[in-house]
């Protein structure tokens, strides 16, 4: 069994593009779970048709002040490090878009003035399209916190598809906490790039939050042939291997537009998508 | 003073290559913020001389001293982030996974743990190659708070553009709808969403307007990549005018974007012709708006 995550310093540089192709391609031959961790923007499920079979709200859970034998001691104010409870001449108020759910304010609460109710944060979805399973799981607008509705969907993952041999994540941008709590179960993580300065200056970002993690990681250039060699001396120099280069097309990014899926109908593509496939292959052999 | 946001919702939309050309077209007249700090790369474009740097400490983690310990493991039982395992007999807070909510240190019987201050990043100001200058930072690896940098970055842009009686602020917010989205947005006067006729450009355009309309700032767009996808571009125009958007420009699927980029020029410096006028137009609208 392996995971694999999808990610990348830099937005736009083709996360969901490989993340659902890869998905769709690999499940023609076995069965894959993707699951949408983007949960601010999430842009696969665009790509992906499948059955609508299972859906849920997802919750967080915050304290909610009761006036009744609270006696305005102020201790619940006082052990939030979050900020997210301030208190009135006669009231608590709670700001459950700070909270961390972290439960101290509740449990050392004197007179048990502030239960843990669950607030709605977002929502999760799951489709299946053949022998490919599809989990989307969506932020709230408004709602702050990515961390803990990653958090939910990757243990509905485990509880509801544990043997699945193959599990792809399409993963936040950037480096901070979403990242982190996205690829920190991955086996491997692909790291998506474009040849460019953003890209490079993003992506050695991304490489040194994965050798902080202790993660295998491999590097993947999308929009090959803009820009510059920079990102490819750069992976040559720090022995980061470079599993696939993806061609600039015009083509590629229309169909893209449209939400198409590309490795049919684009056999560059699909070559590249190929070599992405036997690496993932060759690294199930060793690790099982 | 008015503060100018320019954000996309989803990444690689060209935003930042907008957005630093504003800044040069907008010159001495503008300070410069770059709130994008995950990924920061408008430096790439203004070349700053890091002139100010300084560390940026904010939150907290649990530290527990080993010598006081006596293993009694009430702190991995109350902690909800599973930050505390036990490792090779001792209990050691992981960085990673604290939240530094300080619960932990409250309860701990013989005070054996600490919260310690974290240095989640750096910020810097700057001169640019404009003569004007920048603020811009850069987020530790998996720090949390980045809302709060985000914060410090902007209310710094906005001390010094007040110190030097300078009118215009302008951010580059970051990616997403999350903290670090929230914290660009709060004050602004006017925001550019820069998107492009994609599924997934409309999609996440028009999650990210619920989130600029929450906050009741009037807004413009720019659609990038414009030719890309003619039935997209139109239902973009569509949204845009229903929700009352200003439209600022429609740019075409231009590569100049990325040898701009390639040589450290924006692209109002690289070049002269039909694209940069188009950019020049909607500075201009943006800066009446």
């Amino acid at each position: 069994m392996m995971k694999i995550a999808i990610a990348s310093g830099k937005g736009g540089t083709g996360k969901t593009t490989l993340s659902t192709n890869l998905a769709v391609y690999l499940s023609e031959k076995m069965p894959v779970v993707l699951v949408d961790l983007d949960v601010e923007e999430p842009n696969s499920g665009l790509f992906i048709h499948g059955e609508l079979i299972h859906q849920e709200d997802k919750f967080k859970i915050v304290p909610e002040w009761k006036s009744n034998d609270c006696t305005l001691c102020g201790n619940c104010r006082e052990v939030c490090n979050f900020h997210a409870i301030v208190q009135l001449a006669d009231e608590i108020m709670v700001f459950p878009q700070l909270c961390h759910s972290c439960y101290a304010c509740s449990e050392l609460c004197p007179t048990d003035s502030l239960p843990m109710i669950p607030e709605k944060m977002g929502e999760l979805r799951e489709f299946q399209a053949q022998k490919l399973t599809f989990i989307e799981s969506k932020l709230d607008i408004g709602q702050e916190q990515a961390v803990p509705l990653i958090e939910q969907a990757l243990r509905y993952l485990d509880e509801n598809h544990p043997d699945v041999d193959l599990k792809i994540f399409d993963s936040p941008p950037g480096t901070s906490c979403p990242v982190i709590e996205a690829t920190k179960d991955a086996d491997l993580v692909i790291l998506v790039t474009e040849p460019t300065p953003f890209g490079l200056h993003d992506l050695k970002l991304a490489v040194e939050t994965m050798r902080e993690l202790k993660k295998r990681f491999v590097v993947i250039i999308n929009r090959y042939g803009i820009g510059n060699d920079d990102v490819v001396e750069y992976c040559d120099g720090e022995a980061i291997p470079i599993v696939a280069k993806i061609p600039n097309s015009k083509a590629i990014a229309e169909r893209y537009s449209r939400g198409e899926l590309l490795f049919s109908a684009v056999p560059e593509f699909r070559t590249e998508l190929d070599k992405v496939v036997d690496f993932i292959n060759a690294l199930h052999r060793e690790l099982s | 003073m008015k503060e100018i946001v320019v954000i996309s919702g989803k990444g690689g939309t060209g935003k930042t290559s907008l957005t630093a050309s504003f800044a040069v077209l907008g010159g001495q007249d503008v300070i410069v913020a770059d709130c994008d700090v995950d990924a920061a790369d408008m430096h790439l474009l203004l070349e700053p001389d890091f002139k100010v740097a300084e560390n940026f400490y904010s939150g907290v983690i649990a530290k527990i001293d080993q010598d006081i310990c006596t293993q009694c493991g009430k702190c991995a039982e109350i902690c909800r982030f599973g930050a505390i395992p036990v490792i090779d007999g001792k209990y050691i807070v992981q960085p990673l996974d604290c939240e530094g909510c300080g619960y932990c240190a409250r309860i701990c019987l013989v005070d054996a743990i600490i919260m310690e201050e974290q240095n989640v990043g750096d910020w810097y100001v700057s001169t640019i190659k404009t003569g004007s200058t920048m603020v811009h930072a850069k987020l530790g690896i998996g720090a949390e708070n980045s809302g709060k940098l985000v914060a410090k970055v902007k209310n710094e842009a906005k001390r010094i553009a007040g110190e030097r009686q300078k009118d215009l602020v302008l951010v580059d917010g970051s990616p997403g709808i999350g903290c670090p989205v929230v914290s660009s947005l709060s004050g602004a006067h006017f925001v550019v969403l820069v998107t492009e006729p994609t599924v997934s450009g409309f999609h996440d355009l028009e999650r990210v307007y619920q989130l600029v309309k929450k906050f009741g700032i009037h807004a413009g767009c720019i659609i990038n990549k414009a030719d890309l996808n003619a039935e997209l571009t139109q239902r973009i125009r569509d949204f845009i005018q229903v929700n009352k958007i200003e439209p600022l420009a429609e740019l075409p699927y231009d590569e100049t974007f990325t040898a701009a980029m390639t040589d450290g020029k924006t692209i109002v410096e690289f070049s002269d012709g039909e694209l940069q006028k188009l950019i020049r137009q909607s500075w201009e609208k943006i800066k009446e708006s």
